[in-house]
């Protein structure tokens, strides 16, 4: 337990070392672009993992919450009004999502969200009169939490790494919890959780109104990144890409979307550079990672080294009694 | 009067194209039980490969017709073989094949985006087809009858095919109850590949015939899905009247909505798929709940 604790803390202390380890201001932006998206692969985690719904619309909310930042600060209203009232416009269009989608599990829901996520995304591009279309919104400023600029990349990387680190632990709390067992007993067996007296949809209506605070956080965080906002955002290719995170990295794991994060916006800024074609190497990677390694980048590294470990155990004479254990 | 009357035609015609397009989709889905996320992309993938063979790049050109039946058994070639080389691998595992798929449109997106560049391109109507016919006081594009009479030709075909010969036989069996399918006997697994690349042919023929009207652009692929998808949820799965009625009231809402309230056509499209998952999640001709 001592060492389990250790190891959070020297991780903490690490990436809060980050900014001044690389001092880069574009590296240091690409680590706070890294921990925004863990935060969105967290919260779609919560529903492909652990519920085990697979939902690809979740750009969608995450937009939708962009847009309300967007358009309240353009209304005039502080940055305080305007973070508080996009996370309720992000919850608010949850609950419609999920008061749809959840009417089907598996494929069918798939299909769902996909259609609702391509909504938000159409409405986007062309109710014009509300979201300027194409053209986007500007954003001027950041917040300043408590008298703190955020307008440098450093300030703003540890606004965001607190930001983070609530929604882990949030996150992590929330699976160990009761209701995080249920919800996983929901994925795993419905009718028999149904049978036992659990209400299913209920469960799943509360980790997708989970799912979707964590989405709409992160993406208040990311328009005060960009500041700006597109209907780009939206995009199919934007649930895609948050989707490829939590797969690439291990769904129904807590370090899985981190690390899938991680990677993708890596791949996406470095590669990017390199590679003009980024959708291309996008749908070549989700096909390569889909057909050889389905279980995700964490767990199959864990099995690797549980395998590793036990070869070099192997070498050691070990009781009966104990190996019969 | 004018006015309605063209938007009348005009939605038919997208009508027709869609049922060409979501009758594939629907097939598929209801054998396979997978929403075939390349679809909208291989009607993309149509009209693009349709631009190439009528702008003579390859030295010669070819008559629309002819250019439009080529892609399609192009495009089917394709599907068959995506199904045969990327979701055989995964048989039996549907979210697995739904993310291939998905992968899959990325890649044909960007492809398309590599070969034919980020411009749209408009194809010229086929020749003998630019005339217009009168409608009392209005003025009917020829060629959009045309189309409407293709996907009549193709709906009766296809209706044909499915209760009149044996491989339809074979088709309604797995759609319906795959596993009493396999033990009596039909071999699932081929009717996978070739209502696969029927599915993708029907697309990219879809993508040539509508080529003149919508023009070919980057994104396309990602205009046309949600559409299919939405006739679908609309007429129920593996129901090809469903896709047609489907497609017929999706043509209309689409048309008017773009015309009457052109900031919320799209909102206005999914209004009535959210009605139908409400209240009656099987579709309007669907036999098994989406």
């Amino acid at each position: 337990m001592i060492g389990r604790n250790l190891a959070i803390a020297a991780a903490i202390i690490a990436l809060a070392a980050v900014p001044y380890a690389i001092r880069e201001p574009y590296y240091v932006n690409v680590a706070s672009q890294i921990l925004l998206y863990a935060i969105f692969a967290l919260g779609l985690n919560i529903l492909v993992g652990y519920a085990g719904l697979v939902s690809l619309g979740h750009a969608g909310l995450f937009g939708v919450a962009s847009y309300a930042v967007a358009s309240l600060l353009a209304a005039g209203f502080g940055h305080t009004i305007a973070i508080v009232g996009a996370l309720v416009v992000g919850l608010t269009f949850t609950a419609g999502f999920a008061a749809l989608a959840l009417r089907a599990t598996g494929i069918s829901f798939i299909m769902i969200t996909l259609a609702l996520g391509e909504i938000l995304w159409g409405l986007a591009y062309r109710w014009i009169s509300l979201t300027n279309g194409d053209n986007g919104i500007n954003v001027s400023g950041r917040p300043k939490p408590f008298g703190i600029a955020l307008t440098s990349a450093n300030a703003f990387y540890d606004a965001t790494l607190i930001i983070f680190l609530v929604a882990v632990a949030a996150v992590a709390i929330f699976v160990r919890s009761p209701f995080g067992a249920t919800l996983c007993g929901t994925r795993d067996q419905p009718r028999r959780m149904n049978a036992l007296g659990y209400h299913v949809w209920m469960i799943r209506f509360g980790a997708f109104m989970f799912s979707g605070l964590l989405t709409s956080v992160a993406g208040v965080l990311f328009v005060y990144y960009n500041e700006f906002i597109s209907p780009q955002t939206l995009a199919l290719t934007a649930s895609a890409e948050a989707l490829l995170m939590v797969i690439s990295g291990g769904a129904g794991t807590l370090l899985g979307p981190i690390v899938g994060a991680a990677l993708v916006v890596i791949m996406k800024n470095v590669v990017s550079a390199y590679v003009v074609r980024w959708n291309f190497m996008l749908g070549a990677i989700f096909v390569a990672i889909v057909i050889f390694m389905p279980e995700g980048l964490v767990p199959g590294a864990a099995r690797l080294f549980r395998s590793a470990v036990r070869m070099m155990s192997r070498s050691k004479p070990v009781p009966v009694v104990e190996r019969m254990s | 009067m004018t006015f309605w009357v063209l938007l009348t035609v005009n939605s038919v015609t997208f009508g027709g194209l869609l049922f060409l397009l979501s009758a594939g989709f629907s097939l598929i889905f209801g054998l396979m039980r997978i929403p075939n996320l390349t679809h909208g992309s291989m009607f993309m993938l149509g009209a693009y490969l349709g631009t190439t063979f009528f702008s003579g790049a390859l030295g010669f050109t070819v008559n629309f017709w002819v250019g439009a039946i080529l892609t399609g058994l192009e495009v089917a070639i394709l599907g068959a073989l995506m199904e045969r080389l990327l979701l055989r691998r995964l048989a039996g595992q549907q979210l697995a094949q739904v993310l291939v798929t998905l992968g899959v449109s990325f890649m044909v997106a960007d492809f398309c985006l590599m070969g034919w560049g980020g411009d749209p391109i408009s194809v010229a109507t086929p020749a003998g087809l630019g005339g217009f016919v009168r409608v009392g006081a209005a003025a009917a594009p020829l060629y959009r009858l045309a189309i409407i009479v293709i996907a009549v030709i193709f709906a009766i075909a296809l209706w044909l095919m499915l209760e009149r010969t044996r491989l339809g036989a074979m088709i309604r069996a797995g759609v319906d109850d795959p596993q009493m399918a396999r033990v009596v006997g039909i071999r699932v697994s081929q009717l996978f590949t070739l209502v696969f690349g029927l599915g993708a042919g029907l697309a990219g023929f879809a993508g040539v015939i509508g080529s003149p009207i919508l023009s070919v652009y980057p994104g396309l692929d990602q205009d046309m899905l949600p559409l299919a998808l939405v006739v679908v949820i609309l007429g129920g799965t593996g129901s090809l009247l469903g896709s047609f009625v489907g497609s017929i009231i999706v043509g209309f809402i689409y048309n008017f909505g773009q015309a009457l309230v052109p900031e919320l056509a799209y909102f206005i499209l999914f209004l009535p798929m959210v009605l139908v998952l409400v209240l009656r999640p099987q579709g309007l001709f669907g036999g098994q709940v989406l």
